[in-house]
C-alpha cells in the first residue's frame, strides 16, 4: 500500500510544473484537445447535430407517407437543388430519394448520433472523472478516434451530393440489391463506415485499457457506479463486434470496386452489362452484418441503463437495489449478445434448425434484461423521489424501454416473426427501444450533468416541458405502428402502403388489401413526429440559453451525489482533481443512518462529516 | 496530474497501459480476420464441386514457403531486437531491428512478384469454343499474344471455370516479368475496358498450334476478333482469387503498417533511448506484439491459401 500512494502522489508535483506553462491556444484547446472532456463535449456536439439530420431526414420523409406525391411544402424546391432530380423532383420526394433518406437515416442515428453521444461523448466525459482518473489512458489516441468520427460523418454527407445520390439499399446494406444499385453513394457509405468504426475501435480500446488501469486505489470493481460497468460491457461489444462488420464492410468494397463477387451469387443479373464472376453468398454478408449489428442494439441501449441508473440512485436517495445483479446482468448481456444475431434472418432460409437455436438464444437475453429493469423499478420503491427534469426522462425511460422490449418478444419466436418480419411493428419496436428509451436517457443524461460542465443549471421549467411534449408525442409517433405492423404494412412503402390499399370492391376477385384505417394512420403519426420536432425546440433554447444565462450551481455538487465526478471543481480542469482521490466506499451510499447529509461521496473516509 | 502507469506496470494488473491496449487491438483483430477467415470457409464450402482450384495449382507453393521463413525470421529478430534493450545492447538492438525491417520488406518484394504474376496471367475463351491459358507476352489493338497451353475443356466454358485444371500457371517468374511486366500493370487495371475492346477487330491470324495440346508452353498470337471473353487473374475472376487478393493484400498492409512504425522506432524514435530507456524499450515491446500477430496470421494464411 505504501508504495501505491507514492504513485498516487507523485503526480501532484508535476502539476505545478504545468502551471507554469503557457496556457493553450484556441486550437488546441477547443479542437485538437487530447483532454478527455472536451472530446467528450466534441462528441456530444457533432452527435447532437447529426440526431437532429437524423430526424428531419425522417421528417420529410413522413410528408411523403403521410401524403404520397405531394410536394413537400416550403422546403421542397430548395432541397430538390441542393440534392438534385433525382432525389426531389419538382419538390416531391421520388422513390429513391425516399430510399436515400431512409438508408441514411438508419445509418446517422446509429452510428453519427446514439453511439457517439450514448458511448463516446458521455463515457468520455463522465467515466474517468467517475474511477478518479486525470484522463483516458490514452489521449492522443483518444482524440484520433473523434478525427476519424468527423471524418467518417463527412464522407457520409458527401455521398448526399455525389451522382447517383447517397446510399439506398437501408442501413442494412443487403448484398446484392447494395452493390446493384448504380451509385458511387454505396461506395462512400462503406468507405465511411469503415472510418466510423475505426473510430469505434480506437475508443474501446482506451476505455477498455482506461477502465482497468487507471480507476484510483480503492476503487475497486464492485466499486464502480454502475454507469461505468456499462460503458465497459459496451466497450467490449463494439471491440469485438465491429471488426467482422469492418470486414464485411471491405468485401463488400471490393465487390464494389474490384468486380469480385463476394456477396453476389452465380447468375445474378446485374443492372451493368459486365458478367461477375459469381459464386458469392448474399448470405454471408447478413451474418456478418447483424455480428455486428445485434450487439450494436446493445451498444445502444446499454449506456442509457447506466445513465438511468446513476440518476434513480441519486434521486430516490437510495441505494440501488440488487447492484450485484444489475452488474451480472450487464455483463451476462454483453455475453449473450453475441451469440443472438441471426434472430433477424428468420427468414432467409437459413434453415429451421439454426433459428430455433437462435431463437433459444434471444429469449435466454431477455432474462438478464428484465432483472435490469426490475432492479431499477423496484429501487424506486419507498424511495423520496426528487421529480426533476432529469429524473422525469427516466421515470419515462422504464416504461417506454419496458413496452420496447416486451414487443421484442413475438420477433424473437420465429414462428410469430413470419407474420411481423419487416413490417411496421418491428419499427415500433426497435423505435421505442431506442427513442423513448435511449434518447430519453440521453436527455436525462444531459440535464443531470449540464451543472458540471457548464457550472449553471437548466431551466426546470422549460426541461418539464420539454419532456411532458416529448413523452406524449413520441407515443402518438409510435403506438399506432404497432396496429399497422400486425394488420401488414411493410416497413419500406415509398408511398405509405397506399398502393396496397383494399380494392374498391373486394368482391371482383381483387387481392384484399390493407384497411383504409391503417393507411389513414400515417396522417396522424406524420402530425405526431413533426411535433415531436417542435417540441424540442424548448431542449435547444433551454440548453444554449443556461450555457450562459442559466442559474449557476451553489457548490460542486449540486445534486448531493456521491460519486466522484461531483468531487472535483466546476467545470472540472485539465487533470480533474485538485488533489488525489482514495475510494472509501460503494458508489451509492445514500440516506445512511446516523450522518448529516443523506448521503457519503465515495472519496469520503468517516461516516459523520 | 500525469496519467498513472504508462510505463510502470500497475501492481494489480501486472501490465502497463499500453501493453493492455495491444492486447485489446489484437482482439479485436482476431475478430476481423476471423471473420474473413469465416468468409474463406463459407465461400469454399458454398463452392459447386470441383470449382475450387486444387492446391498448387494457383500459387507457387515454394514461394510461399519462402515468405513464411522470412516472416518466421522477421520474428526471431525483433524478439532479439527486444532482449537486447532488456540487455542494455543499444546497438545489437538496432542490428535485429534493421534485420526485421529488411525481412519485412522482403516478404512485401515477393509478395508484390506473386501478385504481379496474377495480374499478368489470362484466360482467353475464343470464339470457337477453345481456351487459352497463359501468361501474357504482348498485345495491341489486333492481337494478344499469350504463353502458355489450351486448355481441355468440354462443353460451354465460363470464364474462371475449372480453374484446378490449368496446366500453365507454374512458369519461370523471371521470364515473365521480362515479358510484359509494366504493361501488365497497366492492364490490370484496365481490365474492363479489355472486354469492350474484345472483337473489334477484323484481322489477324493465329501462329500458336492448337493441336499440340496442354502441357507444352508456347506463344499464342490470337486476333481480337477471335476472342470471346479474357480476364487475367485479378480478383475479379473467380471466387479464389477474390478471397486471396482480399486476404493477403490485407495482411500486407499490416505488414507495410508494422514495417513503418518499427522503421519509425528504429530510425528517429530511438532517440528516446537515451532520455526515457524504460518507455523506448516498451515501445518496442508493443510493436512486437503486433509484428508477432502479423506473423501468426500469415501462419495461417499460408497454409489455407497454398496448401489446403
Amino acid at each position: 500500500m505504501a508504495k501505491r500512494s507514492n504513485d498516487t502522489h507523485a503526480p501532484v508535483e508535476h502539476e505545478h510544473e504545468h502551471e507554469h506553462h503557457a496556457e493553450p491556444g484556441f486550437w488546441q484547446k477547443y479542437v485538437f484537445s487530447t483532454d478527455h472532456k472536451v472530446i467528450g463535449l466534441q462528441y456530444g456536439i457533432t452527435a447532437l447535430c447529426f440526431l437532429l439530420l437524423g430526424f428531419i431526414l425522417v421528417a420529410l420523409m413522413r410528408w411523403q407517407l403521410a401524403y404520397p406525391g405531394q410536394p413537400i411544402p416550403l422546403l421542397g424546391d430548395l432541397l430538390g437543388n441542393v440534392l438534385g432530380d433525382r432525389a426531389i423532383s419538382n419538390g416531391t420526394l421520388t422513390a429513391e430519394g425516399y430510399n436515400m433518406f431512409g438508408a441514411m437515416h438508419g445509418t446517422i442515428m446509429v452510428f453519427l448520433a446514439i453511439v457517439p453521444l450514448a458511448f463516446a461523448a458521455f463515457g468520455n466525459y463522465v467515466v474517468p472523472l467517475q474511477i478518479g482518473a486525470p484522463d483516458m489512458a490514452f489521449p492522443r489516441i483518444n482524440m484520433a478516434s473523434y478525427q476519424f468520427f468527423v471524418l467518417g460523418g463527412v464522407v457520409m454527407l458527401t455521398s448526399f451530393v455525389v451522382p447517383g445520390g447517397s446510399a439506398q439499399a437501408g442501413w442494412t446494406s443487403y448484398s446484392p440489391l447494395a452493390t446493384t444499385i448504380p451509385t458511387s453513394g454505396q461506395t462512400f457509405w462503406l468507405i465511411g463506415m469503415v472510418l466510423l468504426i475505426t473510430s469505434s475501435l480506437l475508443g474501446a480500446v482506451n476505455f477498455i485499457a482506461t477502465i482497468i488501469q487507471l480507476r484510483a486505489p480503492g476503487m475497486t470493481w464492485m466499486r464502480l457506479p454502475f454507469f461505468v460497468w456499462a460503458q465497459f460491457v459496451t466497450a467490449f461489444l463494439l471491440l469485438l463486434a465491429f471488426p467482422p462488420l469492418e470486414a464485411a464492410g471491405v468485401l463488400q468494397l471490393m465487390d464494389q470496386v474490384a468486380g469480385t463477387s463476394f456477396f453476389l451469387p452465380t447468375g445474378l443479373a446485374t443492372s451493368g452489362a459486365e458478367e461477375i464472376s459469381g459464386g458469392g453468398s448474399p448470405l454471408l454478408w447478413q451474418h456478418l452484418f447483424w455480428f455486428l449489428a445485434h450487439p450494436e442494439v446493445y451498444v445502444l441501449i446499454l449506456p442509457a441503463m447506466g445513465i438511468v441508473a446513476e440518476i434513480i440512485a441519486n434521486n430516490t436517495r437510495k441505494p440501488l437495489w440488487g447492484y450485484k445483479s444489475l452488474v451480472y446482468s450487464v455483463l451476462m448481456i454483453g455475453f449473450l449478445s453475441f451469440i443472438v444475431w441471426a434472430h433477424h434472418m428468420y427468414l432467409t432460409g437459413m434453415g429451421t434448425k439454426i433459428s430455433t437455436f437462435f431463437q433459444t438464444t434471444t429469449i435466454i437475453i431477455s432474462i438478464p434484461s428484465v432483472i435490469i429493469l426490475t432492479c431499477m423499478f423496484v429501487s424506486l420503491w419507498g424511495g423520496r423521489i426528487r421529480f426533476n427534469t432529469p429524473m422525469l426522462f427516466v421515470l419515462a425511460f422504464l416504461p417506454m424501454f419496458g413496452i420496447g422490449g416486451l414487443t421484442g418478444l413475438p420477433l424473437g419466436f420465429s414462428y410469430s416473426d413470419i407474420h411481423l418480419h419487416d413490417t411496421y411493428y418491428v419499427i415500433a419496436h426497435f423505435h421505442y427501444i431506442v427513442a423513448p428509451g435511449t434518447i430519453f436517457a440521453l436527455f436525462a443524461g444531459i440535464y443531470y450533468w449540464f451543472p458540471k460542465v457548464t457550472g449553471r443549471m437548466m431551466n426546470e421549467f422549460w426541461g418539464k416541458l420539454h419532456f411532458w411534449l416529448s413523452l406524449i408525442f413520441m407515443n402518438i409517433v409510435f403506438q399506432p405502428m404497432f396496429a399497422q405492423g400486425m394488420a401488414g404494412m411493410h416497413r419500406r412503402m415509398y408511398d405509405g402502403a397506399a398502393t396496397y390499399a383494399g380494392a374498391a370492391s373486394p368482391g371482383d376477385g381483387a387481392v384484399v388489401g390493407l384497411p383504409d384505417v391503417f393507411i389513414d394512420m400515417n396522417i396522424g403519426i406524420s402530425q405526431a413526429a413533426w411535433a415531436l420536432g417542435i417540441a424540442q425546440i424548448p431542449f435547444i433554447i433551454n440548453f444554449f440559453y443556461s450555457i450562459r444565462k442559466g442559474a449557476p450551481v451553489t457548490s460542486d455538487n449540486p445534486w448531493d451525489a456521491t460519486t466522484l465526478e461531483w468531487q472535483t471543481p466546476t467545470p472540472p480542469p485539465h487533470g480533474n482533481f485538485v488533489k488525489p482521490m482514495k475510494i472509501h466506499r460503494g458508489p451509492y451510499e445514500y440516506s445512511l443512518p446516523g450522518g448529516e447529509e443523506d448521503f457519503l461521496p465515495q472519496n469520503q473516509t468517516a461516516k459523520t462529516v | 496530474m500525469e496519467i498513472p502507469h504508462t510505463v510502470k506496470p500497475r501492481p494489480d494488473t501486472g501490465l502497463y497501459n499500453s501493453k493492455i491496449g495491444i492486447w485489446l487491438f489484437l482482439a479485436s483483430e482476431v475478430m476481423l480476420f476471423g471473420a474473413l477467415f469465416s468468409t474463406y470457409i463459407l465461400l469454399r464450402v458454398g463452392a459447386p464441386e470441383g470449382t475450387w482450384p486444387k492446391p498448387g495449382t494457383m500459387l507457387n507453393i515454394p514461394i510461399g514457403t519462402i515468405n513464411t521463413c522470412v516472416l518466421i525470421m522477421s520474428s526471431v529478430t525483433v524478439v532479439l531486437a527486444w532482449a537486447s534493450l532488456k540487455l542494455n545492447q543499444f546497438k545489437r538492438f538496432k542490428l535485429f531491428q534493421a534485420g526485421t525491417i529488411l525481412l519485412a520488406l522482403t516478404f512485401l518484394v515477393i509478395k508484390s512478384f506473386e501478385y504481379n504474376d496474377k495480374f499478368t496471367h489470362y484466360e482467353v475463351i475464343k470464339k470457337d469454343g477453345t481456351v487459352i491459358n497463359g501468361h501474357l507476352v504482348s498485345q495491341d489493338s489486333k492481337h494478344v499474344v499469350l504463353e502458355g497451353a489450351i486448355l481441355p475443356v468440354k462443353g460451354e466454358h465460363k470464364l474462371g471455370d475449372h480453374p484446378n485444371q490449368q496446366p500453365a500457371h507454374q512458369h519461370d517468374h523471371e521470364h515473365d516479368h521480362e515479358g510484359g511486366g509494366d504493361k501488365a500493370g497497366q492492364n490490370a487495371q484496365g481490365g474492363e475496358s479489355t472486354h469492350g475492346e474484345t472483337g473489334q477487330q477484323a484481322h489477324g491470324s493465329e501462329s500458336g498450334h492448337a493441336e499440340s495440346g496442354g502441357g507444352h508452353h508456347q506463344e499464342f498470337e490470337i486476333a481480337r476478333s477471335e476472342i470471346k471473353d479474357m480476364d487475367n487473374y485479378g480478383p475479379w475472376f473467380n471466387t479464389y482469387l477474390a478471397i486471396y487478393f482480399t486476404l493477403t493484400g490485407l495482411h500486407a498492409l499490416h505488414v507495410f503498417g508494422g514495417a513503418v512504425v518499427i522503421g519509425y522506432l528504429w530510425g528517429p524514435g530511438s532517440k528516446m533511448w537515451h532520455t526515457e530507456p524504460e518507455r523506448f524499450t516498451n515501445r518496442i515491446e508493443i510493436s512486437g506484439l503486433f509484428w508477432h500477430f502479423v506473423d501468426l496470421v500469415w501462419i495461417f494464411l499460408f497454409p489455407v491459401l497454398y496448401l489446403l
